[in-house]
């Protein structure tokens, strides 16, 4: 009879490692929907990342503060103006990122621009970072301001930075002279306290924000809950009980069951993502990128 | 056997609420409250964007611009924009946003004609006032490109979880989950039929 096709799964591995009279116990350890399943959780984690996923390809990060991907500084300009970056960020605690770039693959330079900074993360949770971007190739200059500081630096003020400080050293082809004197404006309106408003201001959006931050702390509750039921328990009774799960055929899937388990399903599944991404926090250096965001505020000018 | 018993009582109760938060309890509605913050912001910014245009075109005629005809098509729109609002719970309705979109398009275009027009006086041009007020204007519409641009990435979030497997479920039986409608900026027939088309 030919038609008896399913008969062959009865020998097939389960998708999940685990041994098979075992695997009944488990929601999707059916073998028939359980082999659908991983599949579709996959691409269900794909789709739901989706957004995140298609931006284009930026220069590499650089937490010195300065990222001359166009090479319009000399490496004693780039040293200087970093070291001033980094002053800047220790007394005001704001981000302020330098970027030279030398193509800005067919984008608008201010849809560029905050791709960017998301994808670099400026600044830390109050999205208090801004970027100077600059493109020769394009002849365009942006300030990106992060949402925390839309109050600081607004837009006209980043507009008149352009304008009157810099632009004009471009136009005479003094590069390094222009980037600094915007770093110096920008620095001085950084350094300014926050005014009352303006915190209250940048804290009422940050809180609009965080909101999808939510997932994580259910993600972890599983995991700590799996981390309770098939590591602690386990070796709990283990303890107590003696030999009993360390003898005979049936102990096999009980190790499977353990930290390695987590990651053999955790990995395809759930997990991956979640987890990461919740405790993955410092990536830190010069602290210049700690999660902030941009929502297209500041201002673009060309020379 | 005993083994097995005692595994499966630990199991069992893990097993059934992992395939319960699996269903979209909790994921379909964060991921509409979500889609909802977003076009918060969205209307947020066209508001920002309706305030400027009182000063732009107070800016305009304390210039002394004969452009009389463009700056009440202005005044006219910038009206009629911020009389339409969509509410969250509206989202899911698409005549509601298309509404929305043409009032805020009807705007845009004004505000377009204005500032080409104003283009041909050099010394309203090189105005500061009204220099700073074009960068507004600017930075405005491209934090709605981007706030547009979060919104339709959440509601295709939102409507991809509402109608993919396991979520599917939750969506369906306890939320009675509805698609939203994405927004779409630029839509030079306002007056055509809104079209719905998801997962663009």
């Amino acid at each position: 009879m030919p038609i008896a096709l399913p008969a062959p799964a009865e020998n097939s591995p389960s998708p999940f490692g685990l041994s098979l009279s075992k695997a009944r116990t488990f929601p999707f350890g059916k073998r028939g929907p359980g082999r659908l399943i991983l599949p579709l959780l996959l691409l269900f984690a794909l789709l739901a990342f989706a957004p995140a996923a298609l931006a284009q390809s930026f220069p590499k990060f650089d937490d010195r503060g300065v990222v001359d991907a166009a090479n319009l500084l000399d490496p004693a300009q780039q040293q200087a103006l970093s070291a001033k970056l980094i002053a800047q960020k220790k007394a005001s605690g704001r981000a302020l990122v330098v970027a030279t770039i030398p193509d800005l693959q067919g984008y608008d330079i201010a849809d560029y621009g905050y791709r960017l900074g998301r994808d670099w993360k400026i600044g830390d949770k109050d999205s208090n970072g801004a970027l100077l971007i600059i493109a020769p190739a394009e002849r365009k200059i942006r300030i990106e301001v992060g949402y925390g500081l839309e109050g600081v630096l607004t837009d006209a003020v980043s507009s008149q930075i352009i304008r009157n400080a810099i632009s004009p050293r471009f136009k005479a082809d003094d590069m390094a002279g222009g980037i600094n004197a915007g770093v110096d404006e920008i620095t001085m309106l950084l350094a300014l306290p926050p005014e009352e408003a303006k915190a209250r201001a940048a804290a009422a959006e940050a809180a609009v924000r965080k909101q999808d931050d939510g997932g994580g702390g259910i993600i972890a509750f599983w995991i700590i809950l799996f981390i309770i039921f098939f590591v602690a328990l386990p070796l709990l009774s283990r303890a107590r009980g003696g030999k009993r799960y360390r003898r005979g055929g049936g102990s096999g899937p009980i190790i499977i069951w353990g930290p390695g388990a987590g990651s053999d399903w955790g990995g395809s599944g759930w997990g991956s993502g979640g987890g990461g991404s919740s405790w993955g926090g410092g990536d830190s250096g010069g602290g210049f990128s700690g999660g902030g965001s941009f929502g297209g505020g500041g201002a673009s000018g060309d020379w | 056997m005993s083994l097995k018993r005692r595994f499966s009582t630990v199991l069992l109760p893990i097993a059934g609420a992992l395939s319960l938060s699996a269903c979209g309890i909790n994921s379909v509605p964060t991921a509409e409250e979500e889609a909802k913050a977003k076009w918060a912001d969205v209307q947020a910014q066209y508001q920002r964007r309706s305030n400027l245009v009182g000063n732009l075109v107070a800016t305009v005629k304390a210039a002394g611009k004969q452009e009389q005809d463009t700056l009440v098509k202005v005044t006219e729109a910038r009206a009629k924009a911020t009389s339409v609002q969509v509410n969250a719970e509206d989202l899911s309705d698409p005549a509601k946003v298309a509404q929305f979109q043409a009032a805020q398009a009807q705007l845009s275009q004004g505000l377009g004609r204005l500032l080409a027009s104003v283009e041909a006086y050099p010394d309203l041009k090189t105005n500061e006032n009204y220099l700073n007020l074009q960068s507004q204007l600017e930075g405005t519409e491209n934090r709605i490109a981007v706030a547009i641009r979060d919104y339709n990435g959440a509601v295709q979030a939102y409507n991809t979880r509402i109608r993919t497997f396991p979520d599917a479920i939750g969506a369906k039986i306890i939320h009675g989950a509805k698609p939203m409608t994405p927004f779409q900026a630029t839509t030079p027939g306002a007056e055509e039929a809104p079209k719905v088309d998801f997962g663009n």
